[in-house]
């Protein structure tokens, strides 16, 4: 038996290594914002971040498909910009993943920080510690769990991403072919034996992701000790 | 000094303060759960920016109308009652935390804070792996190598049995008389306050009722309901001056010898001694035969008799202040009023261990 292309692949696992490592730049922050603020305008933030969970991928990636395209501001601004369209592009692959993951990363660490609470804060403030000093020595290592979480479910859910691909991206090879459109068009036709090997390889390493993480969730218990 | 003007109000609870905080020796705040005491600490560190009003440290504005310094920049140490020790590090990097934050600041260092709260056994150790005492002993630490300008300190002792309690005192005390760092120590335990503080604040229902030297507010008869009449009790210093072979102590005070059950201190050690208004006996006569072995002569300077059958006598005894816990019947069967001469006995088994605190010399 010989294996199938395994371009889709290695570019899958490419676009869910850019989307987390994005994610967690961007969400951070943002966590920490919706973790610790009173503002009126948190639960309108917190819906809009939840959304890509209930929404079908399908409708996210029509918004997402008309945003990009060179008629819209942003698609025609970034036309200008690179020479390049976002449709049918990794980069736009990667915004795309990014919002669709977004819940992913943020929820993890929202509720990590809020478990944390205020007291651990405070002491470190009362220790001459700065607000971005306590973030990096308290708030960060106590939310260890909560990272790893964050990190694992953006990656796998990435992995996992068909509807808004097929929207935004497409099908072409190496640029927008990801591992679940190769194995839709390995089934539609008819190349049952390449759909199985490709289908397998993605079970078997979401399978062996998750079961790392929870293993390490007993070894640190919360709390964080190493 | 430390100057307050503040209000903060939440739903059900305000608490207003106007008051100025002596910036030396430990300063008691006592009142019962729920009076504030708590919400004033925080105030005072900065973690409470509801507070509406001035908080001034010496020259410096901490807080004035929309000027407010942030806790971080107050330069004060914290003790909160759960201690807060950072989970995910050991004890010796929870202190290590407070040291690099203040290093180039004048006081205590790292191994002298080690040995005077005897924390080296505990150094490599987990906060979740220490009992209560350890923990406390390990925070109070940690707050001092902030090298704070003042400690705040809430109830460090509260979560703690009596014996542990009985361990870390000496260890404030140390703290108080040896680095003289000044302390707001927050309580609503009658015994560690007349122990620990030089000054005395009362806070009820929001507001500071009533504030003073301790051994003024402590042998004012007027105000032991305020602190409890079963607590009432004044301190008075004793040094200790010979150790008897039978187990018993003696002690020189302003108005003459004392003699308490074996006290384990170096000779000439000074000493707080806390006689408890109820242990108090008083004679018009000089008594003889008589078991208790402590007889002073007094003088009355103040009477008070409450609602109920008991009257408290303020007494002069040598140059110092107690109180006598009595009925108001033996008041008038002896005829006590300011003036009157009389006799304070004191049994030598009725001041318990944990009612005596040693004042050690500040080293220079």
């Amino acid at each position: 038996m010989s294996l199938p292309d395994l371009g889709p692949l290695w570019l899958t696992l490419q676009l869910a290594a850019v989307t987390t490592l994005l994610l967690l730049v961007l969400g951070t922050p943002l966590a920490w914002w919706l973790a610790q603020t009173r503002a009126r305008i948190k639960p309108v933030i917190e819906a809009l971040t939840a959304l890509p969970l209930v929404l079908p991928p399908t409708v996210l990636g029509f918004y997402l498909l008309i945003l990009f395209s060179p008629n819209s501001s942003l698609g025609a601004f970034w036309v200008q910009a690179t020479g390049e369209t976002l449709t049918f592009s990794f980069t736009g692959l990667v915004i795309a993943s990014m919002l669709y993951s977004l819940p992913f990363t943020v929820q993890p660490l929202q509720a990590a920080f809020e478990s944390i609470g205020r007291a651990p804060l405070e002491a470190a403030a009362m220790l001459r510690a700065a607000p971005l000093d306590r973030f990096l020595t308290v708030a960060a290592p106590m939310a260890k769990r909560g990272f790893l979480t964050a990190m694992v479910l953006s990656f796998t859910h990435t992995l996992g991403e068909f509807g808004v691909v097929l929207m935004v991206g497409g099908n072409i090879p190496g640029k927008t072919k990801v591992i679940s459109i190769a194995i839709y068009e390995h089934v539609e036709t008819i190349n049952y034996a390449d759909a199985h090997v490709l289908s397998a390889i993605l079970l078997l390493f979401s399978f062996a992701t998750l079961l790392l993480v929870y293993s390490l969730n007993r070894r640190f218990p919360s709390g964080g000790r190493t | 000094m430390l100057s307050l003007d503040f209000t903060l109000s939440y739903p059900g609870f305000s608490l207003s303060i106007q008051q100025a905080l002596p910036t030396s020796g430990v300063t008691g705040l006592f009142g019962r759960s729920g009076s504030g005491k708590s919400t004033l600490l925080r105030v005072i560190a900065g973690l409470e920016p509801g507070a509406k009003g001035r908080v001034t440290w010496k020259e410096t504005a901490w807080q004035n109308g929309t000027h407010f310094t942030p806790p971080h920049k107050r330069g004060l140490g914290y003790v909160f009652q759960d201690t807060r020790l950072f989970p995910h590090l050991t004890v010796a990097q929870n202190l290590a935390y407070a040291d690099k934050r203040a290093q180039g600041l004048p006081g205590p260092g790292m191994s002298e804070i080690i040995a005077a709260l005897d924390l080296a056994p505990l150094l490599t150790r987990y906060p979740s792996g220490l009992s209560g005492g350890e923990q406390s002993r390990a925070a109070i630490g940690r707050a001092m190598l902030t090298r704070p300008e003042m400690l705040l300190m809430d109830e460090p002792l509260a979560a703690l049995d009596e014996t542990r309690k009985t361990e870390i005192l000496p260890y404030l005390e140390r703290l108080r008389d040896q680095i003289g760092t000044p302390i707001l120590y927050v309580s609503h335990n009658m015994a560690e306050v007349a122990r620990l503080a030089t000054h005395l604040l009362l806070i009820n229902a929001g507001r500071i009722t009533h504030h003073g030297p301790i051994e003024a507010m402590l042998s004012d008869p007027n105000l032991a309901p305020a602190l409890g009449l079963r607590e009432a009790g004044a301190v008075i210093e004793a040094t200790l001056t010979r150790q008897e072979d039978d187990g018993l102590s003696q002690l020189t005070t302003s108005a003459g010898p004392l003699l308490l059950p074996r006290i384990e201190a170096p000779l000439g050690s000074r000493l707080r001694i806390r006689i408890l208004a109820q242990d108090v006996i008083l004679s018009r006569s000089a008594p003889q035969g008589l078991s208790a072995l402590n007889i002073l002569p007094a003088t009355v300077t103040d009477l008070r008799s409450g609602a109920g059958p008991g009257a408290l006598v303020q007494l002069r005894i040598g140059q110092d202040h107690v109180l006598a816990r009595i009925t108001r019947r033996s008041a008038t069967a002896l005829a006590l009023s300011p003036g009157s001469e009389c006799f304070a006995i004191l049994k030598s088994v009725s001041v318990a261990q944990s009612n005596i605190g040693a004042i050690s010399a500040l080293e220079p």
